[in-house]
């Protein structure tokens, strides 16, 4: 008899639906994580009776997807993302019952280009990084004809530019950060070429399968999604260059040194100001259904977005972060007071 | 004569090439070691920073702001410090950390004066420069800019930057402040999970062993699943994963992050290798001892669990020890259920979210800050003493059980 009653105690234990929830769930972006991260510590070491965020670095696609799968506990309450929501996943949170999503943006992360602190100096513009790392490029004097990229030196791409091989250590293509790199970087230098500016308008999907597709023989080298990889690579390979976030090349100025992008140098003040041009925008998504039967969100939003976090002397911005402009600040940070709905 | 030479030659030969496969083998775990104990053996130290407090005796102390008094007192060493920016530079040599280690002294503050130095937490920044991790450059040093520089070579002239044990490396839970990130909370969500591990699949494991080579009769179904339980045991851990999500968590609705979750998953991971284990561990018991016992009027049971466990029990614990040893190092089933989560708390029991060792290890390499590299390999030394000590119990436990006929 004993043995049953041990026996329907598991059973009861197992089947024990998880019915509420006293932390909040944070899903998205590994660019947002670290800062996520930081003030979700933060928010847990306040008086507030709150307990500490849990936060899972899924990517800002597999976030989003979580995200939309519905409401309830079992969903996540916050998704980070390293890029705007789409449409199609508007319509997906839609389809799922999430009509109501607040939508907040904390500032910008800068993609640098960068090589060892010994190796030759780099001054390239997006044309430049188009050239030598799309997988085709305009070729002949006449427009509208593209071949297979065949710049083996960077001084085949630009003469003014080293002689030394193409060899560039990057993010796969899971990583939001080759998604920045390739439409910021490799699309923004697409656009300098005056035929494939007009092609844009004609046809978008074969513009972006050409400017947007990083080459594959061997000059683009996929790293893993680790940027501290990447730097120990560029370390023991002066001629090497690298693509990765502004915060990790603030970590390591004493071993490696960004190159400057259209003669701009990648600095905390330049990519804030706009100049440096490949930094994308920061964002978190949070359920509004979800407010009041998860304690402390609108606490956590309103930490995220407190001055002492994403302002121009917040805390975050000693981990890499660069702020918005004060008017688009101000902004989102009275979106997320009154709850305003993301309108696509 | 000649066959005989080359003969001999051969086998010297392939001595050699023994002895170079064995050498190899070593030489790389030596460097591997050599590389984990050289970066990591200098997270187990910590700067800290002198500053001379200066408390009255009984001094009311309710009202203090412990951030506000801790700065107050540091400033009041450098009557120079006048402008924000040269305040902002001089406390920014300080982790959040010494704020709340000062708020512990005065926790304890008992009425008697205080006047001397005390030492507090310094910044990530500091601690990698001072250590050597980060090199000076004229006044520079990575992050380091030279107007805070001008600062630590005060402290340092003044003989008040010292190295300490570092309390928080295995006193407390995941920071993203570098120099008080800790892995007690990852150590406590390992326990949990491999409890649960051992609960569910050592019964498991051994009744399905004990059914599968005594009692099932053999037929062409028996050889199916003996087939099957052979490739779980091959099976990619990640697979496990999946499946744990699925079942535990979409199916019965357990808490994500969990690491009841987490443990129930590598229970069925190490699954197949308990019953591969624990077979042939029955498999190897005499025969002649459990006949005689059946002869002598047992049954078939009594002399499963008089005879035949009790002898298999060595071999059973040593396939359970060795299977939990991989569980304990695994990290990718453990993504699939969200254990893979920067998670402060530490977890009060298998319900509460948690992370694990391995996961902690991986979510430390991934962080920018450069003082995350030293603890990463300092918390992967803490990982291989675990598997150390699991692997000596297992040869303590085949030693002491072992019976010779």
């Amino acid at each position: 008899m004993k043995q049953y009653q041990l026996l329907l105690m598991i059973m009861v234990m197992v089947s024990m639906p998880a019915h509420s929830r006293d932390t909040i769930r944070v899903v998205g972006s590994s660019t947002v994580y670290p800062f996520a991260t930081v003030v979700a510590e933060n928010f847990g070491r306040q008086d507030n009776g709150f307990k500490t965020p849990i936060i899972e670095s899924t990517g800002s696609g597999g976030g989003l997807k979580l995200f939309c799968t519905g409401k309830g506990p079992s969903t996540p309450d916050v998704t980070n993302a390293s890029r705007r929501i789409k449409e199609r996943e508007v319509a997906l949170c839609a389809k799922n019952g999430i009509n109501e999503i607040i939508e907040h943006k904390i500032g910008f992360d800068g993609i640098v280009i960068a090589n060892a602190k010994n190796g030759p100096t780099f001054e390239l513009s997006r044309k430049d990084l188009y050239m030598a790392l799309a997988a085709k490029v305009p070729c002949g004097i006449q427009d509208g004809v593209t071949c297979d990229n065949e710049a083996k030196t960077w001084k085949d791409v630009n003469s003014s530019l080293p002689d030394i091989r193409i060899e560039v250590y990057g993010p796969p293509p899971t990583s939001g950060t080759r998604d920045a790199f390739a439409e910021l970087g490799l699309g923004g230098g697409c656009k300098m070429i005056p035929w494939v500016k007009k092609f844009k308008k004609k046809d978008k999907s074969a513009w972006k399968q050409l400017c947007y597709t990083v080459r594959e023989d061997g000059a683009y080298i996929e790293t893993g999604e680790n940027d501290n990889l990447i730097i120990q690579k560029l370390v023991n390979n002066p001629n090497a260059v690298g693509v990765f976030g502004f915060s990790f090349l603030d970590q390591n100025t004493d071993s490696v040194k960004g190159s400057t992008v259209d003669g701009i140098v990648p600095t905390f003040e330049s990519i804030a100001s706009g100049d440096y041009k490949v930094s994308r925008s920061l964002f978190f998504y949070v359920k509004k259904a979800h407010i009041g039967s998860i304690p402390g969100i609108e606490e956590y939003m309103a930490e995220f977005m407190n001055d002492n976090a994403i302002g121009d002397e917040g805390y975050l911005l000693d981990k890499g972060l660069i702020p918005l402009p004060q008017d688009a600040r101000l902004k989102y940070q009275s979106d997320s007071k009154n709850l305003v709905n993301l309108q696509y | 004569m000649n066959s005989i030479i080359k003969r001999n030659q051969r086998e010297k030969r392939f001595k050699f090439y023994g002895i170079l496969a064995v050498a190899t083998a070593i030489l790389l775990l030596v460097i591997l070691l050599f590389k984990i104990f050289s970066t990591g053996i200098s997270a187990f130290n910590q700067t800290y920073i002198g500053v001379k407090i200066q408390i009255q005796v009984n001094s009311d102390i309710s009202n203090l702001d412990p951030r506000r008094e801790l700065r107050r007192n540091i400033r009041t060493m450098f009557p120079d410090v006048k402008t924000r920016s040269e305040k902002k530079n001089l406390y920014s040599l300080f982790s959040n950390g010494a704020y709340y280690e000062f708020e512990e002294m005065l926790d304890n503050y008992n009425g008697e004066k205080i006047d001397g130095y005390y030492y507090f937490l310094a910044s990530d920044d500091l601690d990698m420069y001072f250590k050597g991790t980060v090199k000076r450059k004229g006044n520079s040093a990575g992050r380091i800019q030279p107007s805070q520089m001008k600062y630590i070579d005060m402290f340092e002239n003044m003989n008040l930057i010292e190295l300490k044990y570092n309390k928080y490396l295995l006193g407390s839970s995941d920071s993203r402040e570098p120099e008080l990130a800790g892995i007690l909370g990852a150590i406590y969500g390992s326990f949990y999970a491999i409890l649960i591990a051992f609960i569910t699949s050592f019964p498991l494991g051994i009744l399905t062993a004990i059914y599968l080579e005594k009692l099932a009769s053999k037929n062409r179904f028996s050889d199916i699943i003996e087939t099957n339980i052979n490739n779980l045991a091959a099976v990619p851990s990640i697979v496990f994963g999946l499946l744990g999500l699925a079942i535990f968590l979409n199916f019965f609705d357990l808490p994500r992050s969990a690491s009841l979750v987490g443990g129930l998953t590598l229970g069925l991971m190490t699954l197949p290798t308990i019953v591969i284990a624990s077979r042939s561990a029955i498999k190897s018991v005499p025969p002649s001892i459990e006949e005689a016992s059946i002869g002598l009027g047992s049954s078939k049971i009594q002399t499963i669990f008089n005879f035949s466990l009790p002898l298999a029990m060595p071999g059973i614990l040593t396939g359970t020890i060795i299977g939990m040893a991989r569980a304990i190092g695994e990290t990718a089933p453990l993504l699939m259920i969200g254990m893979v989560a920067f998670i402060v708390d530490i977890p009060s029991g298998p319900m509460d979210a948690a992370t694990a060792l391995p996961v902690q290890i991986y979510l430390w390499q991934d962080s920018p800050e450069r003082a995350f590299v030293e603890r990463t390999s300092a918390a992967i030394m803490v990982l291989l003493l675990f598997l150390f000590l699991l692997n000596i119990t297992a040869v303590y436990l085949r030693k002491k059980l072992e019976k010779k006929w």
